[in-house]
């Protein structure tokens, strides 16, 4: 069903973020529009949900080029449901920056390149072209880029500087992929290739693709050999940025991941064993390389890679029901992972460090000093952790017992098991040192 | 010029990883420009050459009745070369800055950030 409505949600932060550019120095200006632009994009992101939950798919052909010539936009069930997370996120992050970014950042349009990120992860989720996914991406990494290094700490340019190599390699890797892919299929269209892809007959090129496609996509959502980038980089901007990236920015990583192999390269046995492997040890090292930190944001940041491992364990399996684990963990991570580094933008704010050794008693110094706002951040803060928290555990304890069902005889079991063990174990020493007396 | 153009894509990747792996910083930026160019080369190559041919059907014709140059690819590596010119010149500004910030070209002295206690 053609519908020109659903590029509506790129379009509107794409006409927030010019806006916004108009008030360059006008640093209160910015901040209005910026909540006022996200509030209106979160109902269009509603709206669309709505439209697609009720009426099936829908799509948009670019000037009205038929499907396999043009550029489709497509919104499923699946791509309005992270349009919809995305302004969620979105606008938790608005209103968050609006109080902690400092007003040089401000000043330096931070706001704007919000928005345009915001827009490139929304043409992300609703474009239905494999090359112009790789321009969403361009769009999204050169956004990124930007807050990543604006402030120009040392640290942040240290981190960045990781960042922008690894991120500029995937992309030039997943060129080279569409590249070969153009080659063997004639066809950029996804929906198109699903079909021309599974009547080429030389396999061996078809793997070769398939891999340079893993390694793409693998480094921009940071599975296990090639997750060392975020643990030195995402720790390193202001809270707000941190989040944004946290929640999203490996997200569609793995949302492009769960697109490309379901519907262009079907895993086989090879294909399945491989995820299976790296998706346990991205587990396993993400847990590991938490439990050694003592820096909360640090720590989160491998949080984000223990659990990249566990939506990749879902598509190795391949089944419908740990499928549906995957998407249903992958909707829940989005808004967990965006609250835990909100949360740490604000303990830093309380208490000055996120050093967890020194975070003992916080509760207790907090309440002395200023008790209702101290009260009011604390219970907000560790509500919504807990809450998170909670639904997390909810969701691993519903999922894994299937998941390990699903996975038979596979080592990674004990793996899965393991690390969760070690996960719950941290999250509760740290809450427990941040509540306790000191 | 098919063999031609596969031996310089190899030589493009090759030498554009082989930067990448080195430790300087403006090495490594050579390295993904090499890269990217090897990638944009990759893409022509796979859109099949085709000499002579542009894709304009005939007044006469309806359809096309030859074989005829993909005009894909050539607007693919279009698209491909703009998004890079604009990362690459991002690129070489931040190592610019950082060169002014860590007072280093070295990319091995970039652990600040690896630190496990701060």
């Amino acid at each position: 069903m053609t519908n020109p409505y659903i590029v509506l949600p790129v379009l509107f932060q794409l006409l927030t973020a010019v806006i916004l550019l108009f008030f360059w120095a006008k640093v209160n200006t910015q901040r209005l529009i910026s909540i006022i632009g996200s509030l209106i994009s979160m109902g269009i992101a509603i709206h669309l949900f709505y439209q697609v939950y009720g009426q099936g798919i829908q799509t948009m052909q670019a000037g009205s080029w038929a499907a396999p010539f043009g550029i489709t936009f497509v919104a499923d069930l699946l791509s309005a449901t992270m349009v919809l997370l995305t302004t969620l996120s979105g606008l938790a992050v608005a209103v968050f920056s609006t109080g902690s970014i400092r007003n040089a950042r401000l000043k330096f349009g931070f706001l704007p390149i919000l928005h345009f990120l915001l827009m490139g992860l929304n043409g992300a989720f609703l474009t239905g072209d494999i090359f112009n996914l790789y321009v969403w991406f361009e769009i999204i990494i050169i956004a990124s880029f930007v807050l990543i290094t604006i402030g120009g700490e040392k640290a942040q340019i240290e981190g960045s500087i990781k960042y922008v190599t690894m991120n500029l390699l995937a992309s030039a890797i997943f060129l080279t992929a569409i590249a070969i892919l153009y080659g063997l299929a004639g066809s950029l269209n996804m929906a198109d290739l699903s079909g021309q892809v599974a009547a080429i007959e030389n396999r061996n090129l078809v793997h070769v693709t398939a891999i340079l496609f893993l390694v793409g996509f693998g480094i921009k959502s940071a599975v296990f050999p090639l997750y060392f980038w975020l643990p030195a980089s995402y720790h390193t901007p202001p809270p707000a940025i941190s989040a944004i990236f946290g929640g999203l920015l490996t997200k569609v990583g793995v949302y492009a991941m769960l697109r490309i192999f379901t519907l262009i390269f079907i895993p086989d046995d090879f294909l399945s064993d491989l995820l299976s492997v790296m998706a346990g040890l991205t587990i396993l090292s993400g847990g590991l390389g938490a439990l050694l930190q003592s820096n909360m944001r640090k720590i989160f940041s491998y949080l984000i890679i223990c659990h990249i491992g566990f939506l990749i364990a879902g598509l190795a399996m391949y089944t419908e029901l740990a499928l549906s684990g995957t998407l249903f963990y992958l909707v829940h991570d989005i808004v967990v992972k965006t609250n835990l580094f909100l949360l740490a933008g604000i303990i830093f704010k309380l208490t000055g460090t996120l050093n967890i050794q020194k975070l003992g008693g916080m509760y207790k110094k907090i309440s002395q000093a200023q008790p209702a706002h101290g009260h009011t951040a604390l219970f907000l803060g560790g509500d919504s952790s807990s809450f998170g928290l909670l639904g997390e555990g909810r969701i691993d304890s519903r999922w894994l017992p299937k998941w390990f069902l699903c996975a038979g005889g596979h080592d990674r079991a004990g793996e899965l098991f393991d690390s969760l063990c070690y996960r719950k174990g941290l999250v509760r020493g740290l809450l427990e040192r941040s509540r306790g007396p000191a | 010029m098919e063999l031609i153009l596969v031996i310089l894509i190899g030589l493009l990747y090759a030498s554009g990883i082989y930067m990448m792996l080195r430790r300087s910083m403006v090495k490594m930026i050579i390295g993904l420009i090499l890269l990217g160019n090897g990638a944009n080369m990759l893409i022509f190559l796979l859109g099949r050459i085709v000499k002579g041919k542009p894709p304009i059907i005939d007044s006469a014709e309806k359809v096309f009745q030859d074989i005829y140059a993909d005009p894909v690819p050539q607007a693919l590596i279009l698209t491909a070369i703009v998004i890079s010119f604009g990362l690459q010149s991002f690129a070489i500004i931040l190592v610019k800055r950082a060169y002014k910030v860590v007072k280093t070209d070295d990319l091995d002295a970039l652990n600040s950030t690896d630190e496990i206690y701060d």
